[in-house]
């Protein structure tokens, strides 16, 4: 059975959604085996939604819920055949322990486990972000289906494979050592940061109640940044989050269609998200180790501080897009910072940064690269170019919004000359 | 990334696949049908549907006098989609191979079909960061 | 009853849709983003969708071992599809109906541009597939 679309819309939704990722903690810690757990503790909430709302809310719904899912994973062990009557015997012993009081700080070493073992380099993105936001995000298969617009058979073997995937490597149930945390929390981040990136870029269009990933990107965030409270980069990744969320209601007119930053209506954004970024990144930068994420957060703040367009502090975000620049290799970056540079020095000069890429295949085919050059050569004063650049982006872009707004520009400058 | 597989043929392609054998049409139909396991399985599956008969298609060129202005003349050349798949897979190499499989789908006789099946990515409805 | 609308185009009907001025795009826009909300409202709407525009297209075969050939060399002729609706309604005429106002959105000058909107029936299940 099913799960609805929207089940953590209801309270008994929302409760199991918080609680999910908590159990699936402690069954596997006790019985060693994720994809096991993952299965059984997704029955478990099954048999949560409906027999709730018929007998009542249990006293203790987490242990209900363990108790449930610790008799599946022995009934599980003990379906199969008869030579691993050995394990049986260990699994009922491990199921008959009390469940003992709840350990909160162990839950939360749990969920941090999890959140690193669902992350993991190994699984490539789109599985990693599938199974993070079943097994931590709490997200039934049909809210992640629908928020990828996939058919949720098709999702639900994604979050599979995903697990076997994790099976089969053999990672163990427990934080990563120090020498691979670095690495291992990078992609961590990556993971949040997609999340959020993609529910980002999605407007409802003429799909209406689609799951919400940036409000889910944020709350992975949140979550991260309480199990790990001193590290300054989930903090700049949050605060990045915020910051550019802030800007929601702005970016999208009444059509759909892309209001880029500098024409936004500023009296749209969200002051009180601004403002708890800001706050973030204030308590994180001064700790030393300032990375990625931390800098691309300072850089929205830049802009979003800026009460008017007028007041940005252009040669701020520069200088901080020279810092972004030898931490990332990310095409976007280098052409924010030509933007940044054309701000700052003039177009000619962003414009010969530009020329500078032509060599970079990551960029040279991109869209973008034509977007900005336009951009640029219209501030240059160069209409007619920068009309034919819009248009080749315009071609290049699968993004509809993106490719009208790209083909508006280039029709308002082509009358600008017809009519001069 | 969101691909569309497109299946296309003439109204005589079509006319064709209709004369073939029982057998040969079954066969055909067991390997799309196992491919189509095979991608849900493997968590790229979105979408297939397959479309009526060409010989039933309608052309509406806009209102005249609140009506539909409609017709079914086309040129006998024109290749109308028959088909279509719309996978979520990770890069354009994989869309090909599997357009590749699609293509090798048996024939007459088991012989692969060939066919060229075209591959076209979709355009999004999102709004980049801005 | 499943309907799927279909938008072609060739390169040559790209290209002269890129001409227009910027007010006859806004229209053109505010047009099909009422009109697919339309359909959301009555009830009939399944699926739009958009494709990229046709530079990316490839045309793909099995080679010898079951690799894929592709080229992406097509005539000048060639109609590609530009976008589709998915609309289930009750009859036919519906459908047509349906069609007739996505084909006549504004073109240059506010004047329905009266594209060709080719209207067919979506089957069941994909093993109907061109039957």
């Amino acid at each position: 059975m099913a799960l609805s679309e929207h089940a953590t819309d209801l309270p008994i939704g929302h409760l199991l959604r918080e609680l999910t990722p908590q159990v699936l903690g402690i069954v596997v810690r006790r019985f060693h085996d994720f994809a096991a757990a993952e299965d059984a503790v997704q029955e478990a909430s099954i048999a949560a939604v409906i027999e709730w709302p018929q007998q009542g809310l249990p006293e203790n719904p987490r242990a209900w819920l363990t108790q449930v899912a610790f008799r599946k994973m022995t009934d599980q062990i003990r379906s199969e055949s008869a030579r691993r009557r050995r394990e049986t015997e260990v699994a009922e012993e491990a199921a008959r322990a009390p469940v003992t009081t709840f350990d909160a700080v162990r839950v939360k070493d749990d969920t941090l486990v999890l959140l690193f073992m669902c992350c993991h380099p190994a699984l490539a993105p789109s599985s990693a972000i599938a199974l993070t936001l079943r097994a931590v995000g709490g997200l039934t298969t049909a809210e992640i289906a629908n928020a990828f617009l996939v058919p949720e058979a098709t999702m639900a073997q994604r979050i599979s494979r995903a697990k076997q995937t994790i099976k089969a490597s053999g990672i163990p149930f427990q934080l990563p050592d120090p020498d691979e945390r670095g690495l291992r929390l990078r992609s961590v981040l990556h993971v949040l940061y997609l999340i959020f990136n993609e529910g980002y870029t999605a407007t409802s269009g003429p799909h209406l109640r689609r799951t919400d990933l940036s409000q889910e990107g944020i709350r992975l965030a949140r979550m991260a940044l309480q199990l790990e409270p001193e590290n300054t980069e989930i903090a700049g990744l949050l605060a990045l989050m915020l910051l550019t969320d802030a800007r929601r209601h702005a970016r999208t007119g009444l059509n759909d269609e892309l209001i880029p930053l500098a024409q936004q209506d500023r009296a749209l954004w969200d002051r009180g998200q601004i403002a708890e970024g800001v706050a973030l990144l204030s308590a994180a930068l001064p700790k030393g180790s300032v990375g990625p994420y931390q800098l691309q957060a300072a850089i929205a703040a830049v802009h979003d501080e800026g009460g008017r367009l007028e007041d940005t502090d252009w040669p701020q975000i520069l200088a901080l897009y020279e810092l972004l620049k030898r931490m990332s290799d990310n095409p976007m970056v280098i052409l924010n910072h030509a933007i940044a540079v054309a701000m700052v020095h003039g177009p000619k000069e962003g414009l010969n940064l530009l020329d500078g890429l032509k060599g970079e295949p990551r960029i040279a085919e991109h869209y973008r690269l034509d977007a900005v050059r336009a951009h640029l050569l219209e501030m240059a004063g160069d209409s007619r170019a920068a009309a034919k650049y819009y248009l080749a982006a315009a071609g290049k872009t699968v993004n509809l919004p993106e490719r009208n707004y790209l083909l508006m520009q280039s029709a308002r400058l082509s009358t600008m000359i017809r009519d001069s | 990334m969101k691909y569309i597989l497109l299946m296309s043929g003439t109204k005589a392609g079509v006319d064709t696949y209709r004369a073939w054998s029982k057998k040969d049409i079954d066969g055909h139909m067991a390997v799309l049908t196992s491919l189509n396991r095979e991608l849900t399985e493997s968590g790229e599956f979105v979408a297939t549907q397959g479309l009526a008969a060409p010989h039933e298609a309608k052309l509406v060129r806009g209102l005249m006098g609140g009506m539909p202005v409609t017709d079914g003349i086309f040129p006998e050349s024109k290749e109308f989609l028959l088909g279509f798949w719309i996978l979520d897979v990770a890069t354009p190499e994989r869309a090909y191979e599997i357009a590749a499989r699609i293509s090798t789908a048996p024939g007459p006789g088991g012989v692969p079909t060939n066919m060229p099946i075209e591959v076209r990515q979709f355009a999004s409805h999102g709004s980049q960061s801005s | 009853m499943k309907y799927i609308l279909m938008m072609h185009g060739k390169k040559a009907d790209w290209d002269e849709y890129t001409r227009w001025s910027k007010e006859d795009l806004q229209r053109n826009v505010d047009y099909m983003r009422s009109f697919s909300k339309e359909l959301n409202d009555s009830g009939v709407f399944v699926d739009t969708k958009g494709l990229a525009l046709p530079h990316e297209a490839k045309n793909v075969r099995a080679g010898q071992n079951g690799e894929p050939i592709t080229d992406g060399v097509f005539p000048e002729s060639k109609e590609f599809l530009a976008g589709y609706w998915v609309i289930d309604v009750e009859t036919p005429e519906q459908a047509y109906k349906i069609a007739a106002r996505a084909s006549a959105a504004p073109g240059p000058g506010g004047k329905p541009a009266n594209m060709p909107i080719e209207v067919r029936q979506v089957l069941g299940s994909h093993s109907d597939l061109g039957v």
